[in-house]
Formats: structure tokens, C-alpha cells, sequence
């Protein structure tokens, strides 16, 4: 079967690039305007406890929504296709990077922050200078986190027509063809184990230790 | 609202499967990972095997590890309920083995010391603390497969994911928002009271 599967492939190489292309499109994509919205918000409220406290709540419940919820949902309000896919990987991708932005900021050292505004740094100058490169580990777990389930969320975007590799797997369970289904399942799984091992290592390599996500 | 007025048996009906899909799961995965985290706690090179298998079919997405397991195990509830146990085995394991390596020298050493055998140690000493870590693995095993189970639906194990689906088919809103609302608050239900379960235990466990 998986001898199929790999045949299948060669036989459509532009099938199966394209689909990867999209795949990887779409979680990079979702991945990056994720980080850049939720770790500057992550930066500013880190510093508010209240805040703080807030927007860990509210990322929690976010985060106990389905993966396949939150694609669904965007169907009926977006419709179908690329774009709402994208939308729907954004609000999957915010809540663990904006918990670990917030925690890593809360965590920095009040003492360090205090000292910062004393040599009459200004607050931009400390959360850049002072805040960030103290809570960039817990920061970088919280992108490897959002990485990785964005990956396998976009394996989900089939369903509302975005692409991507979870296409293989949608054809192959409809014309019960098990070597199909494993030309998306396959390489997404191998996508997503590479990224958690890949992302680790950078993580170890920058920060020593490796930190809950 | 109309049809979730009229259509509530079904929405029970859902809730009651995919209840039946997240626990089964959870106790295949507990026995089996009681078993693996009791045998690597001390024994650090099979540890990282372990860690590592088990980790790895963590990464892999549900749609996929689903999907990869239909050709073994055909389509419904077994692909489902292999796939969860599977995915709960990385939390579980885990903590078992963190719960039971954070039992201190010296309680193991009086233990002996009492005359206690392994077995004894392990059921009478150790287990008992290690348990709040053990329930708070369990509390974020059930929260993952609560929401990883609506994916289940795709293969035809039932459950909340199927009422999304079909709200995905028909363009129908409601559908998908009782179906992922219903999953999120069986989620934060079983957080919240896990939470409470674990700090009861963590209190005593302290005493």
C-alpha cells in the first residue's frame, strides 16, 4: 500500500508539490501573523498582572475549542477556500503564543525592569531591550507549540476547501483508496514530527532546556 | 435555535458517544501507560525510548494518524478509540513516571528500611504520591482528547464531530456550533474539575 502510495506520487508530481506548497503555505502564513499579533500583546499586558491574568483565561478557552470547530465555523461566516483556512489557523495559532508571551513577560525579574527604568530607559526600550530577550524561551515554546498544531489544523482545511495535504487524505476515505489517504497522512505526519524535532533542537540549541509548551 | 430545540435526542445521542469514545480511550491509554511509566521512572535510556516513541505519535495529526490506522483497523470506533489511546499515551506515560521519580530517596529508603518488598513500596508508597501528578496527566489527556475525538467523526466513530460535520455539509451554523460548543464545555468541565481533583490530592499528598 504504501508502495502505491509512493508510485501514486511519482506518477503526479505536480498534484502532490502543489498540495505540500499549499500545506506549508498556509501554516507558515497562519504562523506568522499569529506571532505577530499575539507576541507584542503578549509583550504589553505581560507587565499588567490583571491583564495578564485575563488574557491567560481567555487564551485557555480559547484553546479548548476543537481545532475542527474552530475550521468549521469559519465556513459559514468566510466560506470556503484559502483565505478563510488562513483565518481559522490565526485564532488556532494565537492562544498558545500569546499564553507563553504573557507568562514569559510576567515572569522577568520586576527587580531587572525597575532597574532598566532607573538608567531612564523608556518602556519601548525595556520591552524590547529588557523583556523580550528574558521571555524569548518561554516565548519560542510557544511558537514550537502553535507550529505544530497549526500543521496539523491545516491537515484539517480540506473540509472547507483551503487545500492542502489533508486533501489525499479527504479522496482517499471517499473512494476508500487506503494508498491515496496515505499520500497526505504519510508526509503530514512525517511534516509535524519534523517540525516538534526541528523546533526542539533550535530551542535547546538557543536556550539550553527545553521549556513546556 | 429551531434545530436544536427539535433535535436534542441526537445531540444527546452525540454527546453520549463521543463521551463513550474520550473515556474508553482514556482507560486503555491509563493501563497501558501505568504499565510503561512504572517501568522506565528508574531507568533512564529505556525512558527516552519511551518518551521519544510515544512523543512522536504525539506529533502526528489526528486527521492523519486516523486515517493511517483505517487500512489496519478498518473504519468506526476502533481506528478512533486506537488512535486517542495512542495520542493519550505521551501525557499519561509522562506523568507516571515524573509522579513516581519525585517520590524523595529518603521515604524509598524507609520503606525498605520497614521491610516494605517493591511491590508493596510501588503500591503503598510511591503510587499514593505520585498520584496528584498522575491525575493531572490524566486531566490534560482528557482535555486533548475531547477535542481531538470530534475528528473521530470523520471516520465514522460518532460522537460531537459528527454533528460538525454535517453542519460543514449542509453550510448549517448551528450544527457546528453546537457540536464544537458542546466539546468545549465537556473541556473546560473536566478541566475544572480535574484541577480540583488534582489540588485535593496535592493537599493531602503535602499532610
Amino acid at each position: 500500500m504504501l508502495r502505491d502510495a509512493v508510485l501514486w506520487i511519482a506518477e503526479h508530481p505536480g498534484l502532490f508539490l502543489k498540495a505540500v506548497d499549499t500545506h506549508l503555505k498556509l501554516s507558515g502564513a497562519a504562523l506568522a501573523i499569529a506571532a505577530a499579533l499575539a507576541l507584542p500583546l503578549g509583550l504589553a499586558l505581560g507587565r499588567f498582572p490583571r491583564a495578564a491574568f485575563a488574557a491567560i483565561n481567555a487564551a485557555g478557552a480559547l484553546r479548548s475549542v476543537p481545532s475542527l470547530a474552530i475550521l468549521a465555523l469559519a465556513l459559514p461566516f468566510l466560506g470556503i477556500g484559502f483565505a478563510p483556512s488562513l483565518v481559522a489557523l490565526v485564532i488556532l495559532a494565537v492562544p498558545p503564543i500569546l499564553i507563553n508571551a504573557v507568562v514569559g513577560t510576567r515572569e522577568v525579574d520586576a527587580d531587572v525592569v525597575d532597574a532598566a527604568r532607573g538608567m531612564g530607559m523608556t518602556a519601548l526600550e525595556i520591552a524590547l531591550r529588557i523583556e523580550m530577550p528574558l521571555a524569548a524561551p518561554v516565548m519560542f515554546a510557544g511558537l514550537r507549540t502553535a507550529a505544530v498544531q497549526v500543521i496539523a489544523g491545516a491537515t484539517l482545511a480540506t473540509f472547507i476547501g483551503g487545500g492542502g495535504l489533508g486533501d489525499f487524505i479527504a479522496t482517499g476515505i471517499a473512494i476508500m483508496d487506503f494508498s491515496r489517504l496515505l499520500v497526505g497522512a504519510v508526509p503530514i505526519a512525517l511534516l509535524a514530527m519534523a517540525t516538534e524535532l526541528g523546533l526542539s533542537g533550535v530551542e535547546r540549541r538557543l536556550f539550553g532546556e527545553r521549556r513546556a509548551g | 435555535m429551531n434545530w436544536t430545540l427539535s433535535h436534542w435526542p441526537e445531540i444527546l445521542e452525540a454527546l453520549g458517544q463521543h463521551l463513550v469514545l474520550v473515556l474508553a480511550s482514556i482507560a486503555i491509554a491509563f493501563a497501558l501507560a501505568l504499565a510503561l511509566g512504572i517501568a522506565i521512572a528508574r531507568r533512564p535510556r529505556l525512558s527516552a525510548i519511551v518518551i521519544g516513541t510515544t512523543g512522536a505519535i504525539y506529533a502526528v495529526p489526528s486527521l492523519a494518524l486516523f486515517a493511517m490506522l483505517i487500512p489496519l483497523v478498518g473504519l468506526g470506533r476502533a481506528p478512533a478509540i486506537v488512535g486517542l489511546s495512542a495520542y493519550a499515551l505521551l501525557v499519561l506515560v509522562r506523568n507516571v513516571a515524573t509522579g513516581l521519580r519525585g517520590v524523595p530517596a529518603e521515604v524509598l529508603d524507609a520503606a525498605r528500611g520497614m521491610g516494605f518488598g517493591p511491590w508493596r513500596s510501588l503500591l503503598r508508597i510511591e503510587l499514593p504520591l505520585a498520584l496528584p501528578v498522575i491525575v493531572a496527566g490524566l486531566r490534560i489527556a482528557t482535555v486533548t482528547l475531547i477535542g481531538i475525538a470530534t475528528i473521530a467523526a470523520y471516520v465514522n466513530a460518532g460522537g460531537l464531530g459528527a454533528l460538525i460535520f454535517a453542519g460543514i455539509d449542509q453550510r448549517f451554523a448551528e450544527k457546528i456550533l453546537v457540536g464544537g460548543g458542546l466539546a468545549s464545555a465537556l473541556a473546560i468541565g473536566a478541566d475544572v474539575a480535574l484541577t480540583r481533583l488534582e489540588r485535593r490530592l496535592g493537599a493531602q499528598v503535602a499532610a
